[in-house]
């Protein structure tokens, strides 16, 4: 029997199920600790990058690699066809579909690869829609928590900085909420969880508070999720006041559980102090290289009916 | 002649649409728009029903509405019913409800949706929230209230 994701398009995490998840986040584990180099053997797999998005694409790419397969593509339409001579997308899908094994994409407009999908031959992997969806990144992080707390179930997650903007957090708050896990979200009210997030959260059952006292949250959490303030929303004094309520910094971390790791889907500018680097809860980096095992696993079962590690 | 037989003028073959919910008329009738296009088309506007509210009706001559368009009718007007007219009698009648998908009637409200700048048609899944009716793109997955739709 082929595993569930073999020759699966994959557009957007609520597609995958739980078991799909936890396959994902299993191989990739396995593939940390051994090798899978053969895995894409004789596999091509078009990086088809429609905006630049560099640490997703290396990351890919070095997931291709690593498994023994091949990378044709491009990091910038600007200078492809399908930018300059106007091609449309579903052409494009159609002919790189039949010169690859699968497609990764990353497009500026939402729902981009749910219609590329439609026109290509082969599983097109979704590496960001605009400001729609980024399921790797999600299941980056769900692997990452799965690592460092050893289970995914009943975990107490702090969001913390932009919640309105951010798909990477609604994405992986409602991933979790599968785990009945419990939220604190720490954000300005300018930038505060949507509504449509929170609903589909009580309608799930589950627990969250909204909170702007960040230092005080730490001491309950197993994850402290931080994001990006965007300084080009607020005018200068609003920022330094806000940047100052949700700035992590090393001495607010006295009392957090041993088990409690932070995350950051990276770039940070200066919403970690750099002083948390050298304490044993900084995880952010190590999240980042958990994204080329994630990717790895995802190619892995998309392209081989049955992976054994 | 009676004003009753006079909005309810009998056609030969076509579709009635009726029961439209009263000022929604003209709301549908842009909806068809092309469609209808060189098609005999009777309007009533406020006409009382016989539980004496008001109603607005729409007759086309000569068509039979297809599914996605009557889809499209169902999310302005879900009260209104469809009878489709063969031989100047009645040969179905069903009452539209509302449709879960609705293709190729309305535009994605988002604009940088991909649907705006490829070759497909849209495509929406509908859901009650609350007592609003929202309509999810297919492929940008944004939600919007239907009364946000333009026609
Ligand atoms: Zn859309």
């Amino acid at each position: 029997m082929s595993n569930p994701l073999y020759q699966r398009d994959i557009l957007s995490i609520s597609d995958l199920s739980r078991d799909d998840l936890e396959l994902v986040i299993d191989t990739a584990k396995k593939l940390k600790e051994g090798d899978g180099y053969g895995l894409l053997h004789k596999k091509v797999i078009a990086s088809c990058f429609f905006e630049p998005s560099t640490r997703t694409r290396l990351s890919f790419e070095a997931a291709v690699q690593r498994l023994g397969g091949s990378v044709i593509g491009f990091s910038d339409s600007s200078t492809t066809s399908a930018g300059k001579k106007g091609e449309t997308l579903a052409d494009s899908a159609v002919m790189i579909s039949s010169y690859a094994d699968a497609i990764v994409m990353r497009h500026p407009q939402e729902g981009a690869a749910r219609l590329a999908s439609e026109f290509s031959s082969v599983p097109v992997i979704n590496g960001g829609d605009g400001s729609n969806q980024h399921p790797t990144q999600t299941l980056l992080d769900l692997f990452t928590i799965a690592e460092t707390q050893g289970t995914l179930e009943g975990l107490k997650v702090a969001f913390v900085g932009d919640l309105k903007y951010g798909r990477t957090v609604h994405s992986l708050a409602q991933a979790l909420s599968l785990y009945g896990c419990e939220f604190i979200f720490l954000a300005p009210d300018e930038l505060s969880m949507p509504d449509y997030i929170c609903r589909d959260l009580d309608e799930r059952g589950i627990q969250y508070r909204k909170s702007q006292d960040l230092a005080a949250a730490i001491p309950e959490c197993d994850i402290v999720y931080m994001t990006r303030l965007q300084r080009e929303r607020f005018d200068e004094t609003e920022f330094k006041q806000f940047a100052s309520a949700f700035v992590l910094r090393a001495e607010m971390l006295f009392g957090a559980k041993d088990n409690m790791r932070v995350m950051h889907p990276l770039p940070r500018v200066d919403e970690i102090e750099v002083a948390v680097d050298r304490t044993p809860y900084a995880y952010y980096f190590e999240q980042a290289k958990n994204g080329v095992y994630a990717r790895q696993a995802l190619l892995a079962l998309v392209l081989n009916e049955e992976v054994t590690l | 002649m009676s004003n009753k037989t006079l909005s309810i003028q009998a056609i030969e073959f076509g579709t009635v649409i009726d029961h439209i919910e009263a000022g929604k008329g003209a709301e549908i009738l842009k909806l068809l728009g092309e469609y209808i296009e060189g098609v005999p088309v009777t309007v009533g506007f406020n006409l009382h029903t016989q539980s004496g509210r008001l109603k607005d009706l729409i007759k086309l001559e000569g068509v039979i509405l297809s599914e996605d368009v009557a889809d499209g009718v169902s999310l302005l007007s879900p009260g209104a019913s469809l009878n489709i007219i063969e031989d100047f009698k009645v040969a179905q009648k069903r009452s539209l409800g509302i449709a879960s998908q609705i293709t190729g009637t309305f535009d994605c409200l988002n604009s940088n949706c991909v649907s705006h700048t490829e070759p497909v048609v849209s495509r929406f899944s509908v859901q009650a929230d609350e007592g609003d009716i929202k309509l999810r793109c297919h492929y940008c997955e944004k939600s919007f209230s239907r009364d946000l739709v333009a026609v």
